[in-house]
């Protein structure tokens, strides 16, 4: 297995907001694919505030799938069709080269032009221009990212994506739920309390995000507005008011409710406030994620004496055991339609805890996580990919990513005090 | 008659806490101009975080030193009693018995392995398993109220054994009134 230790220092990047996480990338595939992504041509006076390239080459690296010349490396560093000498790039022994021009086109409008050419056949395979203020670079960047990813490896890229997070000071007496770009940039801190935020859910419009607040009186679940930041209360039943999920709709949430005497999982209609209780049973269920069709949930329960993952149908309440390997078995997400699960497992008492994925349809467990401790919170790309989770890494909560496959790893710790609790958002374009 | 309420050694922990909090800040807080939404219940004033122990406490204190005991502590994704803690919960059941007006918040915290929503479905177990105990024993349910933790508020900081069987715990709070 290849394995490249590669630092990006992010906050020389950032526009506006000092970028609070850091990627280290720690694990590639052993097949990775060699790609140039030469520096932008950009004729202007002063130097551009983002660097396009950067941000593409940081992108392409760290999916795993790409291996990145750098620039230095570059035997020139053409801009136009012309210019580009594919016997050179083969002498570099480059598949794949990507050149591109910024141009001012009026007073703060750019328009960002580049071509994708295939080395090996000396064509070009994909071009596009793309147009936006200086505050939209990172979103062209990552445009151009998910478009060459999906151009060489048909998988729909995922660089265009937010995700959620939740940021802690040691004393654990702030608590900050922040979105980000999937690379850690352009961090927004949307909601700050002396109380603990856990378990942030994207609505799959990427427009509000559902978490639990721990009061001094317990867990209550508010849903929040990102576009205008106000947050309602859905949940403050007595007891446990938790765990939080958006149907594929949008229109409902599932979650957990302890207000009988036991933790249940119910779904309340957002809009009709009407609630259903879909689970009954005296052990612990929780954890509640929703299959792709709407009609089923998946969930932890203890009612075989230790954690594993269940599926329910939320009409008829038949319920069906998904796992069976292993001590425990937690908070599943899935991932490729349903096709796979992705949980925290430990495989036998005293084990270590690790994130696992399981093909639904074969039933095969596969270990992905080994480097990391305590692994927890999986949440997973929406293309499928890759996993993102929370960890103990140096005695430090970080967030860390695998691939579904476990060949890609790579480690997303925050500049200062914890991050926990990571959730990637839907497709936005 | 009121000035008998004593503050006890909890006020110097929240003074400790205060000066830790104050130092803490610079590392917390995040980096960026963007309004922030302050929680809700920021609004209300902070109930301080002190135990208030009243005369009668401070008497049957006195009389039975296992009341002075008000943490009980669980095995590793158990939420059962173990028997070292039933004379520490009987004399809590006792009291309870003898002073109907008491009320105890019963805290349930789990260690941090395994999943932050499964913990906080197993606290609330290690809080209802003592709550149920204390009714057994006479205490009327009025008395109880039981609020889960998770693993969210450790009692020790640091990953492993000895912070961890610290923190599987039921915390006994006795409310003031």
């Amino acid at each position: 297995m290849m394995r490249v230790y590669f630092w990006l220092c992010l906050m020389l990047l950032s526009v506006s907001a000092r970028a609070e996480l850091t990627i280290e990338i720690t694990q590639g595939i052993a097949s990775s694919i060699p790609i140039s992504v030469v520096p932008m041509k950009w004729s202007g006076a002063k130097a551009l505030p983002v660097n396009l390239g950067d941000i593409v080459r940081s992108d392409l690296e760290r999916s795993g799938h790409f291996s990145v010349l750098k620039p230095d490396d570059m035997l020139s560093h053409p801009s136009q069709e012309e210019d580009v000498y594919f016997r050179d790039w083969r002498l570099l022994k480059q598949e794949y080269v990507v050149i591109g021009e910024v141009k001012l086109t009026s007073a703060d409008k750019y328009q960002f032009r580049y071509q994708l050419f295939d080395v090996f056949n000396e064509r070009e395979i994909l071009t596009q221009t793309l147009t936006g203020k200086v505050s939209q670079f990172r979103d062209i960047a990552h445009r151009v990212s998910d478009a060459i990813y999906e151009q060489l490896t048909g998988i729909r890229g995922a660089f265009s994506t937010k995700i959620a997070y939740v940021t802690t000071n040691s004393l654990r007496t702030r608590f900050n739920l922040a979105i980000a770009d999937s690379d850690g940039a352009r961090e927004k801190v949307v909601m700050s309390s002396k109380y603990s935020i856990f378990s942030p859910a994207w609505s799959p419009d990427g427009k509000r995000l559902a978490y639990v607040l721990l009061e001094d009186t317990g867990s209550k679940v508010y849903v929040q507005d990102l576009s205008t930041g106000k947050k309602q209360l859905v949940s403050a039943n007595k007891g446990i008011n938790s765990a939080p999920a958006f149907s594929p709709d949008g229109n409902k949430l599932a979650l957990v409710l302890s207000k009988d005497g036991n933790p249940e999982i119910y779904v309340v209609d957002l809009a009709t406030r009407h609630w259903l209780r879909v689970t009954n049973h005296y052990a612990i269920d929780t954890e509640p994620n929703w299959m792709p069709d709407g009609k089923h949930i998946i969930f932890t329960s203890g009612r075989a004496g230790k954690p594993q993952i269940y599926r329910v149908n939320i009409e008829s309440g038949y319920i069906e055991r998904l796992t069976f390997e292993g001590n425990y078995n937690a908070r599943a997400r899935l991932a490729q339609d349903g096709r796979f699960l992705v949980m925290v497992h430990q495989s036998a008492k005293g084990e270590p805890f690790h994130i696992a994925s399981m093909d639904l349809t074969r039933g095969l467990l596969q270990i992905l996580t080994s480097d990391t401790f305590l692994d927890e919170s999986p949440s997973v790309s929406p293309n499928g990919v890759m996993v993102m989770y929370a960890a103990k890494y140096n005695k430090r909560s970080i967030l860390a990513a695998v691939s579904v496959d476990g060949d890609v790893k790579f480690l997303v710790p925050s500049k200062s005090g914890d991050v926990r609790e990571p959730a990637w958002g839907p497709y936005l374009n | 008659m009121q000035l008998n309420k004593l503050f006890a050694v909890s006020l110097l922990s929240v003074a400790i806490m205060g000066c830790a909090s104050g130092g803490g800040t610079e590392e917390g807080t995040s980096s960026t101009e963007t309004v922030v939404e302050e929680s809700q219940t920021q609004a209300v004033p902070e109930s301080p975080d002190v135990d208030v122990v009243t005369e009668e406490q401070v008497q049957a204190q006195a009389e039975n030193p296992l009341l002075k005991q008000t943490l009980v502590y669980f095995g590793y994704d158990r939420a059962e009693i173990r028997p070292e803690f039933k004379d520490v919960l009987n004399a809590h059941a006792e009291y309870l018995v003898a002073n109907p007006q008491a009320r105890i918040v019963l805290e349930g915290h789990c260690d941090e392995r395994g999943t932050v929503e499964y913990n906080l479905a197993l606290g609330e177990r290690r809080a209802n398993i003592v709550k149920r105990y204390l009714i057994v024993q006479g205490a009327n349910p009025r008395q109880l109220e039981s609020v889960s933790f998770g693993e969210e508020r450790p009692a020790m900081v640091g990953s492993n054994d000895s912070s961890w069987a610290k923190n599987r715990r039921t915390e006994i709070k006795y409310q003031a009134r």
